[in-house]
C-alpha cells in the first residue's frame, strides 16, 4: 500500500480538458471572489496562487518522488530574501561602497530576480539533498526540518558580524513588480477597467502557476516522472532496473525547490517586506497539508488542497467570530487557534481513512 | 589564571550541559523504546513533555489554592506523579488513536499523523493554558550554590533545581535499565523490541507492551517536561518542539532502539551544546553565542544521520514482519 | 565454446565468521538457462546478490560478456546487462502494468529533463517506441488485456510473469531470475516453464535460482549445487541428480533420487 493511488494520468484528452477548465477558471476567479468580498478577498486569492506554486514544487518532491521535506519552506525563503536583498535600500544602506557601485539604487528588475531565485534555491537543495538523500524517509523527514529550522534562525541572527540579514527585524522597502514598466503595486487603468494592485499581482502569480502547471503536467507523464514514481514505489527495485536513484532524487529536490524559490521571491515583492518569522515550521507543514490532504502526486487535488487550506483562515475569521459570538455571547476560541485545531484534526484523520487525499486519481481495475 | 577561567567556564557549561543533557536523555528513552519497536518517529513526544509541564503547573496552583499548608517539595512531588500519570495515559491514547492502525502503512502515514497530534496538543495548549508563558512557581531552594574551583575564588554556581534534575534523572535512567534487564516484564520488553511476531509465539501480547512503552515514554517525558519548566522558570504552549527534535536527535545520536544509546546520547548532547555554545561565544565575543545554540543541535542531528547512522553505541530495530 | 555470457572465478565473501561464499564458479553459456539449487543457507541468494551489487565480494572476478565487470553500485547492474527478479514479488504497485515495464525501458533510454518539458520531436519519439516496447514485451509473456491494470491489482501469477516483461525491458545479456516460481501451484509452474522456454529459444541467457527441484530439472540446461557455500556439483541435470554429494546434502546419504 503506498500513501497515493495510481500515477497513471487520465487519458490526455482529460488532461488537456482540465487543464483548460482551470484556466478558465483561473482568469474569472478574481471577478467572482472580488464582487463577493471584495480586495480583501482577491488578496486571499494571491497568496493562495503562490502556495499552489510552493505545493506544486513539494508535490513533486513528496507526491512524485516520495520524499518527505519537513523544511521545504526554507526554499521559499531563500527565494523571498534573495529578492528583498536584490531590490531594496538595505544592502546599500549597510555597505556603503556600494553606493558608488549602483548609484540609482538596488532595483533588480524581476525578470532577473526570478531565474536567480530559482537556481539559488535549487541549489540550496542539492547541497541539502547531497549528503541526506540516502537517508531512509522518516530520517530524511527529521533532518530536512532541522534544515529548515537552520536556516530560520540564521536568517534572524545573520545581522552580526556583517548586517546581511537584518535579524528579527527583516528587511523592508522590497521593491514591487514592475512588468514592462507598469507598477504592479498601483491601480492601473486598463480598457476602461480599474485593476487595484491585488488584481495585477494576481494575473501575474496566475501566469506562472500556470507555467509550473505545465512544466509538472509534462514531468509527471514523461521518462523522469515515471522513475520517480518508481523511486517512490519501491527504491530498491528500481535500483535493480538500472535507475540512478541518487541523481534522480536530487533533481526531484532541485526542481522543487526551484519552484519555492520563485514562489519566495514573488511573495517578497508582492508583500514589500520579508522576515524569519514568515518561514517557521508551521508554514512547512501548511504547504505539507495542502499536498498530503489534497492528493498526494495528483496536481487537481493538490490544487484542491490548496484552495481549501489558504482560503480558510479567511472564511473561519469571517464566520467563526460571529458564529461563537451569536452562540456564545462571546469569542471563545481565535480563529487562529481554531485552523491549527483544523489542520491537526484533518491531517490525523486523513492517514487514517484517506491516506491518498481528499482528490486522488482513480485507483485500481482496467481504465 | 586564564586556566582558572577557562576551568570554571568549562564546569559551568558541564554543569549545565549535564542538566540540560538529562532532561534530553529521559525524552530521548520515549523516542527510542517506540522506534526500536514500530519503527515510528512519535512526532507528538516532545508536546507530551510540554502537556506534562502544563499539567503539573495546573496541579501546583491547586494544591496551593487548596492547601497552602503544604510543603513546597512535596507540592512539588505530588505534582510531578499527577503530571506522570496523566501523561502516560495520553500517550496511550495517542497511540490508540493515532498510530495503532497506521503500523503497516507507509512511513510517512505515522508521522504525518504524529504532526497532526502535535498540532492538536499545541491547540489544546493554547486553549487552556493561553498563548502567553506561564510562570511556573520554584518550588525548590533558589540559593546559589557554589562550586569552588581552586584557589581563584571563582565559581561555578547551580542550584538545587538543577542539582536535582541530573540526580532523579539518573535515578529514573537507572531504575528504567534494571526494569527492562531484570525483570519478566523487561524481558517481554526486550522479546517484543526484538521480534514482535516471535514475542507473540511465545504468549507476549505485543500490544500490551507496546501500550506500556508508550505509557513510560509519556510518563518520562512529564517528568522531563516539569523539570525543565522549573528550572527555567517557565511553560509555553510551544516549549515542546525544541526538546522533542533535540530528543530525537539524541537518540539517534546513541543509536536508536538502545536505552543506553539514548541515555548516553542525552548527556552526551547536552554537554555538546552547553560546551559549543559556550565557547563558541566567548571565542567570538558573543557574537555566535546561545543564539545559535538549536543550530548545534540540527547540525549534530545531520552529521549523525550522515556519518554515521547507526549511532554511537549501534542501533537495536525489531525485525520487521 | 563461445564466450561465457557470465563468468565467474573462485569467488569468496564471509560474513563475520561465516564463509558464505568458497571459491565459487561457474560459466553461463548464452542461450542456456541456467539452475542454481542448493539447500537452504548453501548460499545461492548470497551469490546472487554479489552478482548483482548488493553485497561486494572478498575476492573473486566476474565477466560478463568476456569483459570484466565490478558491479559497485546496484545500479550499474542492470545498465551492465543483468536484470533481476524478486523472490518476493517488487512491483511498483501503484503504477499500472505497461508503466512497470516502461520504467524497465529507462536504462535504455535517454529523455530527461529538457525531453520531458519540451517534447521535441525525438522526444516523442523515444516515448512512443518505449510504449510500444512495452505493450509487445506485455504480449509476449501473455498479459497484453491488463496494460492499464494497476500493478496490485494482478494475480499473482500475472504479477511475475509482469516482473519478467520489466526485466527484460532492460535488454539485458542475463535475465536471473530469485525463486520464480515460488508460490506457484502445478498448473502455474508448467505455464512458467513454458514461458522460460520460450524466452530462452528467442536467444536470451537466463540465470535461475530455485528451490523447486523438479521444475529445475526439467527446465534448466545446466545446473550448480551449492552447499555451505561451495560448489559441490556442476552439470548437466542427469549429471547432477546422480551425483552422490548432491544426493548426500539434500537427502542424506542412503537417499535415491
Amino acid at each position: 500500500m503506498t500513501l497515493s493511488t495510481a500515477m497513471t494520468a487520465p487519458s490526455s484528452k482529460r488532461a488537456h480538458f482540465g487543464l483548460l477548465l482551470f484556466t478558465v477558471a483561473l482568469v474569472l476567479a478574481p471577478w467572482i471572489v472580488g464582487h463577493a468580498g471584495g480586495n480583501t478577498w482577491v488578496r486571499t486569492l494571491d497568496f493562495a496562487l503562490l502556495y499552489i506554486m510552493l505545493a506544486l514544487g513539494l508535490n513533486i518532491v513528496v507526491g512524485y518522488a516520495g520524499l518527505l521535506d519537513m523544511g521545504f519552506i526554507a526554499f521559499y525563503a531563500v527565494g523571498a530574501y534573495l529578492a528583498a536583498l536584490l531590490s531594496s535600500p538595505h544592502l546599500l544602506q549597510q555597505f556603503p561602497a556600494l553606493v558608488a557601485l549602483l548609484p540609482a539604487g538596488m532595483h533588480t528588475s524581476i525578470w532577473l530576480i526570478l531565474p536567480l531565485a530559482a537556481l539559488l534555491a535549487a541549489g540550496c537543495g542539492v547541497v541539502l539533498g547531497a549528503p541526506t538523500l540516502r537517508l531512509r524517509g522518516d530520517y530524511l523527514a527529521i533532518v530536512t526540518l532541522g534544515f529548515g529550522e537552520i536556516i530560520r534562525i540564521l536568517l534572524r541572527n545573520l545581522d552580526r558580524p556583517v548586517n546581511i540579514t537584518n535579524g528579527p527585524k527583516g528587511i523592508a522597502q522590497v521593491d514591487p513588480v514592475q512588468l514592462l514598466g507598469v507598477n504592479l503595486a498601483r491601480t492601473q487603468e486598463l480598457f476602461d477597467l480599474r485593476l487595484p494592485s491585488v488584481y495585477l499581482y494576481y494575473y501575474l502569480f496566475a501566469a506562472l502557476v500556470l507555467l509550473i502547471l505545465f512544466a509538472c503536467i509534462r514531468l509527471e507523464r514523461s521518462r523522469i516522472g515515471r522513475a520517480w514514481m518508481a523511486i517512490r514505489e519501491d527504491e530498491e527495485a528500481a535500483e535493480a532496473m538500472g535507475l540512478d536513484t541518487r541523481r534522480l532524487k536530487l533533481l526531484a529536490f532541485a526542481i522543487g525547490a526551484a519552484f519555492g524559490g520563485v514562489s519566495g521571491a514573488l511573495f517578497a515583492s508582492f508583500q514589500g517586506f520579508v522576515s524569519p518569522e514568515s518561514f517557521s515550521l508551521n508554514e512547512s507543514i501548511a504547504v505539507l497539508a495542502m499536498v498530503v490532504l489534497g492528493g498526494m502526486g495528483h496536481i487537481p487535488g493538490v490544487i484542491l488542497g490548496c484552495v481549501l487550506l489558504a482560503a480558510l483562515p479567511e472564511a473561519l475569521r469571517a464566520s467563526m467570530g460571529p458564529l461563537q459570538q451569536a452562540l456564545f455571547g462571546q469569542v471563545l476560541m481565535d480563529p487562529e487557534i481554531i485552523r491549527q485545531l483544523f489542520y491537526g484534526l484533518a491531517l490525523i484523520l486523513a492517514m487514517l481513512y484517506r491516506p491518498a487525499g481528499l482528490w486522488p486519481v482513480k485507483a485500481g481495475g482496467a481504465r | 589564571m586564564g586556566l582558572m577561567v577557562f576551568m570554571d567556564a568549562f564546569i559551568q557549561q558541564l554543569l549545565n550541559g549535564l542538566m540540560s543533557g538529562s532532561l534530553y536523555a529521559l525524552v530521548a528513552l520515549g523516542y527510542t523504546m517506540v522506534y526500536g519497536i514500530l519503527r515510528i518517529i512519535n512526532f507528538a513526544h516532545g508536546d507530551v513533555l510540554m502537556i506534562g509541564a502544563m499539567v503539573g503547573l495546573s496541579v501546583i496552583r491547586l494544591l496551593q489554592a487548596i492547601w497552602p499548608a503544604l510543603p513546597a517539595v512535596l507540592v512539588l512531588v505530588l505534582a510531578t506523579l499527577i503530571a506522570m500519570v496523566f501523561c502516560a495515559l495520553l500517550a496511550v491514547v495517542i497511540e490508540r488513536v493515532a498510530y495503532r492502525r497506521l503500523r503497516h502503512a507507509p512511513r510517512l502515514a505515522p508521522l504525518i499523523s504524529g504532526i497532526g497530534v502535535s498540532l492538536l496538543l499545541q491547540t489544546a495548549a493554547m486553549l487552556v493554558w493561553t498563548r502567553n508563558p506561564q510562570m511556573f512557581p520554584q518550588l525548590l531552594p533558589l540559593e546559589p550554590i557554589e562550586i569552588l574551583s581552586g584557589e581563584s575564588g571563582h565559581a561555578a554556581v547551580t542550584n538545587s533545581t538543577a542539582l536535582t534534575t541530573i540526580a532523579v534523572a539518573l535515578i529514573v535512567m537507572v531504575a528504567l535499565l534494571v526494569l527492562v534487564e531484570r525483570t519478566r516484564f523487561g524481558r517481554a520488553m526486550r522479546a517484543v523490541a526484538e521480534n514482535p511476531q516471535v514475542a507473540s509465539l511465545m504468549g507476549i501480547n505485543p500490544n500490551r507492551i507496546i501500550v506500556l512503552t508508550f505509557a513510560i515514554g509519556g510518563g518520562l517525558a512529564a517528568l522531563a517536561g516539569i523539570m525543565m519548566a522549573s528550572n527555567y522558570g517557565s511553560t509555553h504552549f510551544y516549549m515542546g518542539f525544541l526538546p522533542g527534535i533535540k530528543a530525537f536527535t539524541a537518540a539517534v545520536l546513541g543509536g536508536i532502539g538502545n536505552l543506553k544509546g539514548a541515555m548516553l546520547g542525552g548527556l552526551l548532547l547536552g554537554l555538546i551544546e552547553a560546551l559549543g555554545t559556550g565557547y563558541l561565544g566567548a571565542a567570538t565575543g558573543g557574537v555566535f553565542g546561545s543564539n545559535y545554540q538549536d543550530v548545534f543541535a540540527f547540525i549534530v542531528l545531520i552529521a549523525v544521520l550522515v556519518f554515521r547512522p547507526s549511532g554511537i553505541l549501534g542501533e537495536r530495530l525489531a525485525a520487521r514482519a | 565454446m563461445s564466450t561465457p555470457v557470465l563468468h565467474i572465478d573462485q569467488v569468496n565473501k564471509h560474513f563475520g565468521g561465516v564463509a558464505a561464499l568458497s571459491n565459487v564458479s561457474l560459466n553461463i553459456q548464452p542461450g542456456e538457462i541456467y539452475g542454481l539449487i542448493g539447500p537452504n543457507g548453501a548460499g545461492k541468494t548470497t551469490l546472487f546478490n554479489v552478482m548483482t551489487g548488493l553485497y561486494s565480494p572478498d575476492s573473486g572476478r566476474f565477466q560478463l560478456d568476456g569483459k570484466d565487470y565490478q558491479p559497485t553500485a546496484v545500479h550499474q547492474v542492470a545498465r551492465a546487462g543483468i536484470a533481476r527478479t524478486f523472490q518476493n514479488i517488487r512491483l511498483f504497485n501503484a503504477m499500472s502494468a505497461l508503466e512497470n515495464v516502461m520504467v524497465g525501458r529507462h536504462v535504455r533510454t535517454r529523455n530527461g529533463l529538457w525531453a520531458a518539458l519540451s517534447r521535441h520531436r525525438i522526444a516523442r519519439e523515444e516515448e512512443a517506441q518505449t510504449r510500444e516496447w512495452a505493450h509487445r514485451l506485455l504480449e509476449y509473456v501473455g498479459m497484453s488485456g491488463f496494460a492499464n491494470y494497476r500493478a496490485d491489482t494482478l494475480s499473482y501469477g500475472h504479477q511475475r510473469r509482469l516482473e519478467i516483461a520489466r526485466a527484460l525491458a532492460t535488454e539485458p545479456r542475463l535475465l536471473a531470475l530469485d525463486e520464480p516460481a515460488a508460490g506457484m501451484n502445478a498448473s502455474e509452474k508448467v505455464q512458467l516453464r513454458g514461458l522460460l522456454e520460450k524466452i530462452r529459444d528467442d536467444g536470451h541467457t537466463l540465470l535461475l535460482i530455485e528451490h523447486d527441484v523438479k521444475l529445475v530439472m526439467g527446465v534448466c540446461d545446466r545446473i550448480s549445487v551449492l552447499d555451505y557455500g561451495r560448489v559441490i556439483a556442476q552439470g548437466t541435470p542427469e549429471d547432477v541428480r546422480r551425483h552422490p554429494a548432491v544426493i548426500q546434502a539434500y537427502l542424506g546419504a542412503s537417499a535415491h533420487v
